[in-house]
């Protein structure tokens, strides 16, 4: 029930509060969601949608220094 | 796809097992509280890559599980009714009533509409005035925003045909009621990440701090599980109680506060009843007065009659991490996903159904 999936913002067609909507692309499947929960998120952005909205934009810094931390993480003698 | 490929790395996945596998000395019950991560776990196989010092407990993070029977006989009843029509989430279709499910309504003539989001039960709101349209709104702290949204959309767009048969939850008062309990196993948990993207963690800090036990803010993909259970782990091992954040991507501390806005002007918390677990306070959301003629409990006549009936589901165990579906005596016999006994049979999130379609082959060996 709480499945929620990410995709990018491609346009914003409704600006207007909590109408505020636009087209996400979700991996070349493109639907039209509200985006009033993302009221900082911008075209080319990535937010998560659950039913129909977006609940959060995707921290790109945040998710690149987890993969920077897993790398690291995957290279760490102390293991076999 | 992004966000997606890159947490499903089995190299990954690998390396934290094996560090979990030399970590871990003590005996640990690790809960993940959401459904979603129940599903994602076993389709996986992340249990059984484990070290056998780790028990997954599954919560009660599945909103079709948790939905009251009582709310099932109310849309029921509703659906019934002529010139109605009620929306729901494709999942609670199945799950059964006291005496039956909207399936059943639906081939006594009731007209019930699957739909993906609460706005498409707006649109018939909008297109047949004449009917009238009831949104089951199940769901936590993920849908809720959704909810109160349509709610205000409604009452923007002065649609008065519309209203919502009301039943959703908030996780934290249900977590602290597991916590609380003389019987609880739980060691860490697993807290659900897209509920926390609109809470935030502050109630979490609260139950780390009155319970001393590691909570861990986790996502959905293979990756991220297998590092909230690392961290789970290494905590445990060191003696530690923190709160972390491994979905910081998605979450951060203070949560959506948009969302918190628009849910704080269209519902007041309340207490609730959960299937399996009672009434918990503080665990739901009311509409507040000024949207009450959204409420169809108001609007129809569909006084409660009857609480929910015993029969052999052990739900309540089951969400309370007390048992596990396969130790249910019925599980796989009277009770599969055709035949379901309980909701968490039927839920695509319930442990039930996991267990059916993942492990059932290993349970008959």
């Amino acid at each position: 029930m709480c499945l929620a999936v990410p995709g990018k913002i491609i346009s914003i067609e409704d600006e207007s509060e909590i109408m505020r909507s636009g087209k996400v692309d979700f991996g070349g499947i493109v639907k039209t969601v509200n985006l009033a929960f993302a009221p900082d998120a911008v075209i080319n952005d990535y937010v998560l949608i659950h039913a129909g909205f977006a609940i959060a934009r995707i921290d790109e810094k945040k998710a690149a220094q987890t993969l920077d931390e897993l790398r690291l993480f995957n290279k760490s003698k102390n293991d076999s | 796809m992004k966000y997606i490929d890159e947490y499903r790395s089995s190299e990954f996945v690998n390396r934290y097992v094996s560090r979990i596998r030399k970590t871990v000395r003590g005996k640990w019950n690790i809960m993940e509280v959401c459904g979603g991560q129940t599903h994602a776990i076993f389709k996986f196989g992340l249990d059984q890559l484990l070290s056998s010092n780790i028990t997954l407990l599954h919560g009660p993070g599945c909103p079709v599980c948790v939905t009251p029977a009582s709310i099932i006989d109310q849309a029921i009843s509703i659906s019934l009714k002529p010139g109605t029509m009620l929306c729901t989430f494709g999942d609670m279709i199945r799950v059964p009533g006291n005496d039956a499910d909207l399936l059943s309504a639906r081939g006594q003539g009731a007209d019930v509409k699957i739909v993906y989001s609460p706005l498409d039960a707006i649109e018939p709101a909008k297109r047949l005035p004449d009917r009238e349209i009831v949104f089951l709104a199940i769901g936590f702290e993920t849908t809720v925003p959704a909810i109160a949204s349509v709610v205000l959309t409604a009452d923007r767009l002065k649609i008065k045909n519309f209203s919502i048969l009301n039943a959703i939850v908030r996780i934290p008062p249900a977590v602290e009621a597991l916590l609380k309990d003389p019987e609880c196993r739980i060691d860490a948990l697993l807290a659900p990440g897209h509920v926390c993207t609109i809470t935030g963690l502050r109630e979490y800090k609260s139950l780390v701090n009155k319970y001393q036990i590691p909570i861990i803010a986790t996502g959905f993909e293979p990756v991220d599980l297998i590092q909230g259970i690392f961290a789970a782990v290494e905590q445990l091992e060191r003696g530690k109680a923190n709160l972390s954040n491994r979905y910081s991507r998605a979450i951060n501390f203070y949560g959506n506060k948009y969302a918190q806005y628009i849910i704080g002007q269209v519902f007041d918390i309340t207490d609730r009843e959960w299937r399996g677990l009672g009434t918990i306070a503080n665990s739901g959301y009311n509409l507040k007065e000024e949207y009450k003629q959204y409420d169809a409990k108001n609007r129809f006549d569909i006084a409660l009659t009857k609480s929910d009936n015993e029969n052999k589901c052990i739900v309540s165990d089951i969400l309370s991490g007390r048992s596990n579906p396969s130790q249910c005596p019925e599980f796989g016999k009277t009770c599969r996903p055709g035949h379901p006994l309980g909701p968490m049979m039927v839920s695509s999130e319930g442990s039930c159904a996991a267990y059916y379609k993942y492990r059932s082959n290993d349970a008959r060996r």
